[in-house]
């Protein structure tokens, strides 16, 4: 058993006078300890509802969640919310895409990192201080006593993440979920702040869960890959065989828009055409058919099961070949 | 503009040690730039110093009815040799009075923007942090509260509890209870959902702590500046609960019952009216410029 296992997990935002909205729909997956699992999607596939909602961070009104969320043997849906919140900032932790609005700005860093040592493995004082001056260390924030004594406006962004992976990680959980870590930062930052995730996850065995937009992120850190669309998975395989062989549209259609050196200069980009929001019911059809290019008059019609294939799940009904699957993936990819 | 804010950072970063570089010590630092606030600042300070210093500086007592011999029905003596502003219709040295009646102000104002402040603090307070049922019975009563003119319900509790100094305190701090409650309320709310709240749940924290040690400290910008501004009105809500004969009964100089006292002899003697009138003016204008100023050092949209 894995340590995390996620069932056929669904949430529902529900608001009187609107129409109901599945945010996730039907959504598996296991990630054991020492191992990174990346989901990938465009806003609004679902990602970071997903991550809510197994920390339980989802507001208790308007938003439903069905199917099961088992960590270490526990169910975490329906558990009770003291338990929970002794489990949170221990067990399980969360990294958020901003630093800045993360960080309480009329509280200082020290007293924001001593609040997890106090809730959780009950130091104070001195003792607290100086573990956090050490956690601070640990991710690599320079003059540490310093900074504790400083307020969030006062670090770069740089520092801010690293203040909060410090609390993230400040009592060693066994499942870490890191929704968009580097999106707000620069590029040079973001490599040192995913090579300090590497490295925690690689030191302490922690399982990650790794948010992201970013496919050069996921190809430098996962070892399993969920791609979402409209709140499901469309694809879902180990990092190399979705880099080098991908057959759903949207995950080629993902490959196929980012800029490559090795590409013939002047050859165009290949953007996603339309927007997330051009979607259809999964009841019904296939969500991403409007956009698709490769869609056919069943994709309209008929829901596509996510279907398991060897490496891979896939949910289409006219996946990519695996001849056109290569020329996007392409071997000359970095992994 | 640019390059301000990038001083301003850099001089955050530097004096982090010693001033701790948080949001107030910054907000005192605008402060310090701000020709208004200074203004303020220094017609608050006049006004608390000789509150506090009224026995040294008065030329008399106040209370006594130095040259009652001189007054008649409709005249009083005007300015002349050790009574530089005249006396009034008893006798008694405006100036002197003038002094001491900042005394009286200065304690109004305080009491009873501390209480108002400390008893909408702790409304507001669960309100905010409870939601809900508990949430809704304060607003409710607050919106009744507020929905009655405040001078009326103030001078309703006055005549209540007997006209005194006392009550007067108490009529006016009730008074700014729902403001203070419904304005940290608010401010509450609106950090619930802020992403360092999700983030702090996040970390298993409890809804106290939360609360106490984050919510709370962020929501307080706008209470402080408000307590500013009511120090300013309740100063003038007294004068006016004094010019109605509802405050103090003792004789001790209040500005607004000098204002009315000196009704009757505004064909003769209107500037009797005009001194203790600035007087309130002055102390009143203080406190505004002071907190509209503060307001704008706390407001990240005014940071220039």
């Amino acid at each position: 058993m894995s340590l995390l296992e996620v069932e056929d997990l669904s949430v529902v935002f529900s608001r009187r006078g609107r129409r109901d909205v599945r945010a996730v729909d039907g959504v598996s997956f296991s990630v054991d300890a020492g191992q990174t699992l990346g989901v990938v999607g465009e806003s609004g596939s679902g990602k970071s509802v997903t991550s809510l909602a197994i920390m339980g961070l989802l507001p208790r009104r308007g938003a439903a969640v069905g199917g099961e969320v088992t960590f270490g043997g526990r169910k975490l849906l329906g558990m009770r919310r003291d338990e929970l919140r002794d489990l949170r900032g221990k067990e399980l932790a969360m990294i958020f895409q901003d630093p800045l609005s993360a960080l309480n700005p009329v509280v200082p860093i020290g007293r924001q990192v001593t609040e997890v040592l106090t809730r959780h493995r009950g130091m104070t004082g001195t003792d607290a201080r100086r573990e956090a001056a050490r956690l601070l260390d640990l991710v690599g924030i320079p003059d540490p006593d310093r900074r504790l004594r400083e307020y969030p406006h006062q670090l770069s962004g740089g520092m801010r993440q690293r203040a909060l992976i410090a609390m993230a990680v400040a009592c060693q959980p066994k499942l870490l979920i890191a929704d968009e870590p580097t999106t707000a930062l620069d590029v040079t930052i973001q490599a040192q702040i995913l090579e300090l995730l590497k490295e925690l996850v690689r030191q302490e065995g922690t399982a990650l869960v790794l948010i992201t937009h970013d496919l050069g992120v996921v190809a430098g850190l996962c070892d399993r890959v969920n791609v979402m669309y409209s709140g499901r998975i469309v694809e879902a395989a180990d990092r190399r065989t979705l880099f080098v062989d991908p057959r759903h549209p949207y995950t080629t259609g993902l490959l196929g828009s980012i800029p490559r050196l090795d590409s013939a200069e002047g050859a165009p980009l290949l953007p996603i055409p339309g927007s997330p929001t051009d979607t259809l019911p999964w009841s019904s059809a296939c969500a991403f058919a409007p956009r698709c290019a490769r869609s056919l008059e069943v994709c309209t019609t008929v829901t596509p099961d996510l279907e398991p294939d060897g490496r891979r799940a896939l949910r289409c009904h006219n996946p990519v070949p695996a001849e056109e699957a290569a020329a996007v993936g392409a071997e000359g990819r970095r992994e | 503009m640019t390059t301000a804010t990038q001083v301003d950072a850099a001089g955050g970063v530097f004096s982090g040690d010693e001033s701790g570089g948080g949001r107030w010590s910054e907000a005192f630092r605008r402060l310090r730039r701000n020709p208004v606030a200074i203004l303020g600042a220094v017609l608050v300070l006049l006004f608390v110093l000789v509150a506090i210093f009224a026995p040294w500086l008065a030329p008399h007592d106040p209370q006594e009815q130095l040259l009652l011999g001189e007054v008649r029905p409709g005249f009083v003596p005007g300015p002349r040799e050790g009574f530089p502003l005249g006396v009034d219709s008893l006798g008694r040295d405006e100036l002197s009075r003038l002094l001491y009646g900042s005394r009286q102000s200065l304690l109004v104002g305080i009491v009873s923007t501390l209480l108002g402040l400390s008893l909408g603090l702790l409304l507001g307070g669960l309100a905010g942090a409870f939601g809900g049922r508990v949430d809704n019975v304060l607003m409710r009563v607050t919106d009744l509260m507020l929905s009655i003119p405040g001078l009326l319900t103030a001078i309703t509790i006055t005549v209540i509890l007997g006209p005194s100094l006392t009550s007067v305190m108490i009529a006016i701090a009730i008074v700014n209870v729902p403001i203070f409650a419904r304005l940290l309320r608010g401010s509450m709310l609106a950090q619930r959902d802020a992403d360092y709240v999700l983030a702090a749940r996040s970390i298993g924290l409890r809804r106290r702590t939360i609360v106490l040690s984050h919510i709370v400290p962020n929501s307080l910008g706008p209470v402080i500046v408000q307590a500013t501004l009511t120090l300013a009105t309740s100063i003038i809500d007294a004068a006016a609960l004094s010019f109605l004969g509802l405050g103090n009964q003792d004789g001790t100089p209040e500005w607004g019952q000098m204002l009315a006292e000196a009704q009757d002899l505004l064909g003769t003697r209107a500037a009797l009216a005009f001194y203790p009138c600035i007087a309130i003016v002055i102390a009143a204008l203080g406190f505004t410029l002071l907190g509209e100023a503060l307001r704008e050092a706390l407001d990240p949209k005014f940071r220039r």
